[in-house]
């Protein structure tokens, strides 16, 4: 039920897209515009709040990853992740190589499912001129079914590692509950070398598509990490010459909360908006990639940094093949660990945990009693990170063309949302912080 | 192309959106879905948009304000046939928990101005606001029976959901239980399957997400966790204060109630 509205006359008019499509979860677009400028941009995200940094407090620590899962059903694992980072800094545990290991092969099968969606399922659709894939594959079967069987893959992974591909039950606070087999984990190995070939094509496919112009102009923040594209650790940095732990993100992070939205919106302390995601991550970490990944990523035009939100889906194409070779070389290596997880005792401490969901960075921070019982929560999501930067493009994308007619104009400003694959049932439900001024 | 092919909608509250993703999870069956019913509502799938009367409605999420509670029943309204996915829809999800805190309490813990978001008090299932025709419990929900459900419309029959435990599911699977055998506390036995036993097989106990089965004996399984394997009140009642917290039979369990707290 899509309403839409435009109003023109001198100079003035309002672009409504009351409810956007291919998105996760319920957003709309409000841009005003009077004497040629755009004098407002917003992304209002009208999820109802769910309210989990409430909910957590008073719950065991032990309870976490599978409870923030529920934030998201496009990326529990990324809130698992975090979660068990954050549980494991506050306690004081280390948990050994050869588990941190398949908890990046469980991790790369949440990419590969999450990026193959938005790539084939809710991005390509704009630049090919469809309402949605299943339409797009009358006419482009083979790369759809190509997308979905990629997509497979990723949730195999997934399902091997975690029992199910929604809401994996196999993840703790120490590691696994259990850890699969040689032969369970065996079949992937053929699946995975399928897939890294089908995601170079894919990235072929998706470097051809003819993408608007734009520039990105705000800060690009991600993880770090001297020797792998980071996932599951490293430190925060930025384009802007940010490079810190987790443990200070929220020294440099503030969120605010405005009227429109029931997401809080975050800025880098002194500087303003920025983008978290694939584009910041290519940025920060390009030379980080395989060889494959990055020679496609030349192939297709990228350069070491992309700042053109509708290339993301190139970037994101880039990333499925990264994940489908490291995923390869974990399953061809692999021997079970000697132990599921290590134990983890709880202590009186505060913990912090970041790591990256498809979208961006997603930081975890608890503080615990001495029982384990969690006294306060905070959780930042990438989308709400990325809201103020979303809505700085869709100011620009309307200034570049603020005379084309009504329709092509919406479709433009809804291009630009769907370019940032915002997760909306992520980015609702949170944070306490600082208003501004206060 | 049939002349007429049903029209399927699918509609979200407040929920993760893992319960629709399940349906874009049906990677193998999806484009011969879409040649069988017109896909007439799903944003999170197409820009395109059909107008009602919808033949099969799936619901996903749970009424938490006004606003959510009239569109479900102008929903209803428009659906011939209308299901909830899921635990948030079912049972009200884990954002149920807000229904046994003080009023306000946990938008005042997350909000710095609380007065600018519009929630009710109370996270509520379908059920309390319109007649439902099928539920659909699981969080998320099974793939295969959410394609049954799908089907059986299709075909004009009952859809084959299960009714039994976990513990039934499990002893078929061939698990050694984790209760009896490790002493690992388990809901298996008050819980419906449809999961596939999924968490006795990786070696932990159920903890509860596809909610209560059909005549499940709650104080029985909370004596035993009590007495044989030692657990505190406090462990029974954390263990089914989850995502189907506001499911009778697990809210009675947990000692929070005979009403929803709406």
């Amino acid at each position: 039920m899509a309403e839409r509205t435009a109003t023109k006359g001198a100079g003035r008019r309002t672009i409504r897209i009351d409810s956007l499509a291919r998105v996760e979860g319920h957003g709309a677009v409000y841009v005003r515009v009077a004497g040629g400028r755009v004098v407002e941009a917003e992304l209002r995200l009208f999820e109802p709040p769910r309210l989990f940094e409430a909910l957590l407090r008073g719950r065991h620590f032990t309870e976490a990853p599978d409870i923030t899962a529920r934030i998201c059903g496009i990326c529990p694992v990324a809130y698992q992740m975090s979660a068990c980072l954050a549980m494991e800094d506050a306690c004081g545990v280390e948990v050994e190589e050869a588990v941190r290991e398949l908890r990046r092969l469980l991790y790369w099968g949440e990419w590969i499912e999450s990026h193959a969606l938005h790539i084939h399922l809710l991005h390509a659709p704009d630049f090919l001129g469809y309402d949605d894939a299943m339409s797009m594959a009358r006419d482009h079967g083979d790369a759809v079914r190509r997308g979905l069987d990629l997509k497979k893959v990723g949730n195999e992974i997934m399902t091997v590692l975690g029992g199910r591909e929604i809401h994996p039950i196999n993840v703790r606070v120490g590691g696994f509950y259990r850890v699969p087999t040689r032969t369970e984990i065996a079949p992937l190995r053929e699946r995975l070398l399928w897939a890294r070939d089908a995601a170079l094509e894919t990235v072929r496919w998706v470097g051809e598509l003819e993408a608007p112009e734009a520039e990105l102009s705000c800060e690009l923040v991600g993880l770090r990490h001297p020797e792998r594209y980071p996932v599951c650790e490293g430190r925060v940095a930025s384009t802007g010459g940010l490079d810190i732990p987790a443990a200070s993100f929220e020294e440099h992070v503030l969120e605010e909360q405005f009227a429109h939205t029931h997401a809080l919106q975050a800025r880098i302390a002194g500087r303003g908006a920025y983008l978290t995601g694939p584009l910041a991550r290519y940025a920060l970490n390009a030379e980080r990639l395989s060889p494959a990944a990055r020679e496609a990523a030349h192939e297709a035009g990228l350069g070491d940094v992309c700042r053109n939100p509708h290339r993301s889906i190139v970037v994101r194409a880039v990333e499925v093949a990264h994940a489908c070779e490291e995923a390869l070389r974990i399953v061809e290596a692999y021997e079970p660990p000697g132990r599921p997880a290590v134990e983890v005792e709880p202590r009186e401490a505060t913990g912090h945990g970041c790591t990256e969901a498809p979208r961006g960075i997603l930081y975890h921070r608890y503080d615990l009693a001495d029982d384990g019982t969690i006294r306060e929560a905070r959780i930042v999501p990438p989308t709400s990170q990325n809201q103020r930067a979303i809505e700085e493009d869709l100011r620009a994308a309307v200034e570049r063309s603020p005379d084309l007619p009504r329709s092509e104009l919406e479709h433009v400003c809804e291009r630009v949302v769907r370019a940032h694959d915002p997760c909306i049932s992520c980015a609702t439900h949170f944070l306490r912080l600082e208003i501004d001024g206060r | 192309m049939t002349a007429r092919r049903p029209k399927l909608a699918v509609w979200k509250f407040a929920s993760c959106d893992g319960c629709q993703l399940s349906l874009l999870d049906c990677e193998d069956e999806l484009l011969a879905l879409a040649e069988r019913v017109r896909v007439a509502h799903f944003p999170e799938a197409t820009s395109a948009v059909v107008r009602g009367p919808y033949d099969l409605s799936l619901v996903e999420g749970s009424i938490t304000n006004g606003e959510d509670e009239a569109k479900l029943k102008r929903i209803r309204r428009a659906s011939r046939r209308l299901v909830t996915i899921g635990a948030c829809a079912t049972a009200g999800g884990i954002q149920a928990l807000r229904n046994f805190a003080a009023a306000g309490a946990f938008v005042d813990a997350v909000y710095p101005r609380p007065d600018l978001i519009e929630t009710l008090a109370t996270s509520t299932p379908v059920s309390e606001h319109v007649p439902v025709d099928l539920e659909l419990t699981g969080c998320p929900v099974s793939k295969a029976e959410l394609l049954e459900v799908i089907s059986a419309y299709l075909a004009g029959r009952e859809p084959a959901v299960r009714r039994d435990s976990v513990c039934e599911e499990c002893k078929r699977r061939g698990t050694v239980c984790v209760m009896v055998a490790r002493g690992v506390p388990c809901l298996g036995p008050v819980t419906r399957a449809g999961c596939g036993a999924l968490c006795p097989a990786y070696d932990r106990g159920c903890y509860g997400c596809f909610g209560p089965k059909e005549t499940p004996n709650v104080p029985s399984l909370a004596r035993w966790w009590r007495e044989r394997l030692g657990a505190g009140p406090g462990e029974v009642r954390r263990a089914l204060s989850t995502y189907n917290v506001n499911a009778p039979a697990f809210r009675e369990g947990a000692g929070l109630g005979e009403d929803s707290g709406g």
